[in-house]
This record gives structure tokens, sequence and C-alpha cells, in this order.
């Protein structure tokens, strides 16, 4: 049966079948909808940009709230998880094998850990009376006398949820790092140090970040797109949406409760449109960014 | 010169006192990210009157499988068997995992190897949409979902998850890396495409393979949003779903005692946790063997 298929589409065919299905054809539809009033009920009705006007305009919640903490969450844990998956990574590449291998596995591992039932665990961790782990600890050590409301109270949520991505944030791009370095040519640094390369620093600047550039460009995509992933955890974390106060609220939170809390789903569309250009948009920054620190 | 060239010890063979420092960065950062999970083995073992103490300890003395026990009665109580949601994820990540791999590596070895027009926008638009996040189009997913008519079946916990960009892409990449030499070997002996793929090829990149399995065997056994969106019929639904309502559960009223759920939570994230890591610590070598490829270029 297989002796006569060599046309390239008995292997494609496939897979861009799924790709189709379920990856083009919702952003065509979400990019569609954003233009229309849709309840669900009925069918779905033209209305220009109106949805996109009444989310920049009117929609106090989305400016004041969703959109700055979208943009100071992925501007944290983005950057900042990216930069500790690579220092992690080369400093994995300066020990021994076994060493490097146990370590990797531990940092590894908390991004294979299932999100909703892990939230619990933080809650746990970080519940607000003094039976909390972290309360109790901070009680016991007189650090604090009252027990803090760490996952009700605003201004501590958003630290939290920071805290609990970066946590899970050396995932597959960090992997890659790790790789990358362990690949690059050991003859490239005996000729770098020949030619007067003095220190540690410049090595990494001169040698291993240039030598592994595809390798950061694929961890930086990584970076952004688990950044905008991880998007539901302020609800899991305080159990309820919208977050309290919104102070955890993030697009992703937003889309789901226009889309499905309130079944407006032809504005929640206008939020993903909106939500995929800006992954769109911090992906290309960053490569522009890595590409220009080359030419250094 | 010697002495000042340090580009020598990146993969050292043994342990020397330089490398203390790198050990100083990495303890505290492997504590930070192992506690909450020794945290969650340790919760899970512990007997009621341990999760009620206070203060609160941080691991378990008297370990009991009691946490356990209850996922599995609560289960029966609400009228599934715990072992339906089992068979359901075992079943839809076993065929998933399956399919996925198949999938990806025909379309990897097609755009690596074969010629045809737009291979090379195709494997830009895959590249593309790395950056797709599909949570950010979960309602137009859903509608596409309805419109065909998958709801409430087996293929539509596992057929949106099988196109995978990043394992398309990882798995292109390590076949580009593969001679053309033994497929050229192979078609003067008068082989098709399909049997240089399936004898030749797929023995080779058996560690890309190992990834993608990895890769679609999380993104499945821990899915959530197919089960709760897709799926009406209870017994139908997966063991994530049923951790995630319990999840849900635990706090609100109806959810009984707080603390005994917990315990309970903590049990089901490790039953959801072990798979995973058993199978990244079988494979690791050969995932690390993958990301040496994974670049873009």
């Amino acid at each position: 049966m297989t002796r006569k298929m060599n046309s390239p589409w008995w292997f494609l065919t496939p897979y861009v079948l799924l790709f189709v299905v379920f990856i083009i054809v919702p952003v065509v539809m979400a990019i569609a909808l954003s233009f229309t009033y849709f309840n669900t009920i009925q069918s779905p009705e033209y209305i220009g940009l109106r949805n996109y006007i009444e989310l920049l305009t009117r929609d106090d919640v989305f400016m004041q709230h969703v959109l700055p903490n979208t943009i100071k969450f992925a501007f944290i844990v983005g950057p900042v998880g990216y930069l500790m998956s690579f220092i992690l990574a080369w400093v994995l590449a300066q020990i021994p094998h076994r060493s490097r291998t146990i370590f990797a596995i531990i940092l590894y591992s908390p991004s294979m850990t299932a999100g909703i039932a892990m939230a619990v665990v933080w809650t746990v961790m970080f519940s607000g009376d003094q039976t909390g782990y972290i309360n109790a600890t901070l009680m016991n050590w007189g650090m604090i006398s009252e027990p803090i409301q760490f996952l009700t109270s605003p201004q501590h949520l958003m630290n939290i949820m920071i805290v609990v991505s970066l946590w899970s944030s050396m995932g597959v791009g960090f992997l890659a790092m790790l790789a990358g370095i362990m690949n690059i040519d050991q003859t490239l640094y005996e000729a770098a140090y020949m030619d007067g390369v003095k220190n540690r620093w410049q090595e990494i600047f001169y040698i291993t970040i240039p030598s592994m550039k595809p390798q950061m460009l694929f961890g930086a995509v990584m970076a952004v797109v688990g950044t905008f992933q991880v998007g539901a955890i302020g609800v899991q974390l305080s159990g309820a949406n919208p977050t309290p106060q919104y102070a955890g609220q993030l697009m992703v939170n937003h889309i789901e409760d226009f889309g499905f809390i309130r079944y407006l789903m032809g504005y929640a569309s206008a939020v993903s449109v909106i939500l995929l250009i800006m992954i769109y948009m911090i992906s290309k920054m960053t490569f522009n960014l890595l590409g220009d620190k080359d030419k250094g | 010169m010697a002495k000042s060239f340090s580009g020598m010890k990146i993969n050292p063979k043994r342990f020397h006192r330089s490398q203390l420092k790198f050990y100083i960065i990495l303890l505290p950062m492997a504590l930070f990210m192992a506690l909450p999970i020794l945290f969650i083995v340790s919760h899970a073992f512990k007997p009621m009157n341990e999760l009620f103490a206070y203060p609160p300890r941080f691991f378990v003395r008297v370990p009991t499988l009691q946490n356990f026990r209850n996922l599995i009665d609560l289960a029966a109580e609400s009228g599934i068997p715990f072992s339906r949601y089992l068979f359901n994820s075992l079943l839809v990540t076993g065929i998933g995992v399956f399919l996925s791999i198949l999938v990806t590596s025909l379309a990897a070895y097609g755009l690596s190897k074969l010629k045809f027009k737009g291979k090379k926008l195709l494997f830009e638009i895959n590249t593309l949409a790395l950056m797709f996040v599909p949570i950010a189009v979960m309602i137009p997913r859903y509608l596409t979902i309805a419109r065909l008519g998958m709801i409430d079946s087996y293929a539509v916990l596992i057929l949106p998850l099988i196109a995978i960009p990043v394992g398309l892409f990882l798995m292109k990449q390590f076949i580009d890396q593969t001679p053309n030499e033994v497929i050229e070997a192979a078609k003067i002996d008068g082989a098709s495409e399909m049997q240089i793929f399936l004898k030749v090829i797929m023995p080779i990149i058996a560690p890309a393979i190992a990834t993608v399995g990895i890769l679609s065997f999380q993104l499945i056994w821990n899915d959530v949003v197919g089960p709760t969106l897709y799926i009406d019929q209870e017994e139908m639904k997966t063991l994530s779903f049923y951790f995630q309502t319990l999840a849900a559960l635990v706090g609100t009223p109806a959810g009984g005692n707080p603390v005994a759920g917990q315990g309970m939570l903590a049990a089901a994230s490790l039953i959801m946790f072990v798979p995973n890591i058993l199978m990244f610590l079988f494979l690791q070598s050969k995932v690390m063997n993958t990301m040496a490829h994974s670049g873009i270029k």
C-alpha cells in the first residue's frame, strides 16, 4: 500500500487539515466576529468597528484594569522569565553532566504541573488566615503580627500571580537554550580567547549569545506565548472572575467574562483580536531587540 | 594564557571548587522550584489531623492514602466511578499522542525533504503559529467545533490538540539534520517516499518523536478546556476535568470540609503530575537532543 505514496500531500494533508480547522478558522472567525454583535441566540449582526470603539472608549474595566494589568504582567513575567531561563541554562552548562541533569529536571518540573489543581496548592500556601503556610511562617518569625490577605487583597494578588507564573516558566524555551549552550563548538571559545576575549562576560556576549541566537529566538517566542497562556491564573488564585477589584484581571479573563458569562461573543472576539495582535507585536519587538544585540 | 581561558569549562567532566559559585546560584533556585512540588507530595499523604494542624507543618508525619481514597469515593458518590474518568483520560491521551506523533512527523518529513510548491510559505505560517495562544480564540474554536457537530465525542478531546505548531517546528528542524544520502540510497533501491519515511526516517528521528510525544502528552493529559466546553455527558469526561470541578467546589459551602478538600486536591495534583514527570525522566536525554536543533533561523 505504501509503495506508491510519493505525493507530498500524503504527508501534509492530515496536519494541514487539522491546522486549518482548529487554528486558522478560529483566528479568521475571531476577526470576522469582532465586527459583529453576536449573542449566540440570534445570528451575528454586522456593526462595523463598534466593538473596538466601545472597547477603547467606553470599557472602563478594560482600559483601567485589564489592559494595564496585562501589560504589567507580560512585561515582568516575559523578560524576567526569559532572563532567568538563559542565566540558569548558562549556569547549568558550567557544572558536570550528572548534577546538571538533576538540576535541569528540578527546574523544568514546575512547567509540567497542571494549572487548576496546582492553583489550590498556592491557595493553601498563601491562605489569608494564620493557617496559610506563608502567613504562619512570617508570624512565627515575628515579621508580621496580623495575617496578610494575600489572595483577596488587590495589592498582593498581582505580585503573587507574577511569582507563581515565574515559578512555572522554565519550560520548553529553557530546555532549548540549555541545549543551545551545550552545543556551541568548543573551538570557538579557544579562538576567541586567542583573539583577546578576557573574561566570562565578554565570552557570553561575543561567543555564547551570538552562537546560540536561533535558540535565543525560539526561547523568546516561547516566553512571550507562555506569558499569555497562563492568563487564567488570577481567577484560579482568587477563585473569582472578576478578580477582587479587577486586580488580577487579564485579557484572557476579560474574553471569558464577556464570552461565556455575558454571551457577548462579538465583543469578546474583539478582545481576542487585540490580544493576538499584542502577542504578535511583542514577539516582533523581541526579535528586533535580539537581532540588534547581535550586531553590537 | 591557558589560565585565563575558561571557555573549556563548559560541560566539565567533574566537580571542581571553582564551580561552587554556580551551585550557590542553583541551589536556592532549585529549592524555590522544588518546594511547591514537595509540598503537594507531602500534603497528599497527610491524614486529616495533620491537614488541620496549627501551626501548619510542611512535611507529613504519618502518611496515609486516605486522601486518594476520598477522591475515589467522592467520584462514586457523584455517579461516575473514578475508574471511568481514568479510563477516558488514558484513552484520549493514548490515541492523541499516537496521532500527534504520526501527523506531525509526516508533515515534518514533507516540509523537510519533499519538494512542492508553497512549502516555504507553509513552514513560515507554522512558525508564525508558534505564537498562537489557543485560549485567545476559545470562543470561535467552540463555535467551529459546534458547527462541525463534534460536541460530545471523544474526537473533540483529541483532534483540536493534534496539530501543535511547536511540535512540527521541532520535528522539521530535527529531520533537516538527517543526511540526504540515506534517502537517495533508498530511492535508488526503488523505495517510495512513504516507505523511506516509515523505514528509514522514523527509526532515526526517535529523539524528536519522544519530544513531540511528551509535548502532546502534557497538552492532552492536562487539558481542561475540551472536557469543560465540548463535552456535556459526564461519563465522557476526563480526570483533569473531575479534578477541576473538585477545585472549584472546595471552598464553597457545597464542597464540604475545605481542609479535607485540600488534601484531596493535593492528591489530585499528584496524580496529574506523576505521569508527566515520569515521561520526562525517561526521555529527557532524547528531548535535549531534539532541543539542540530547535533554533529559529
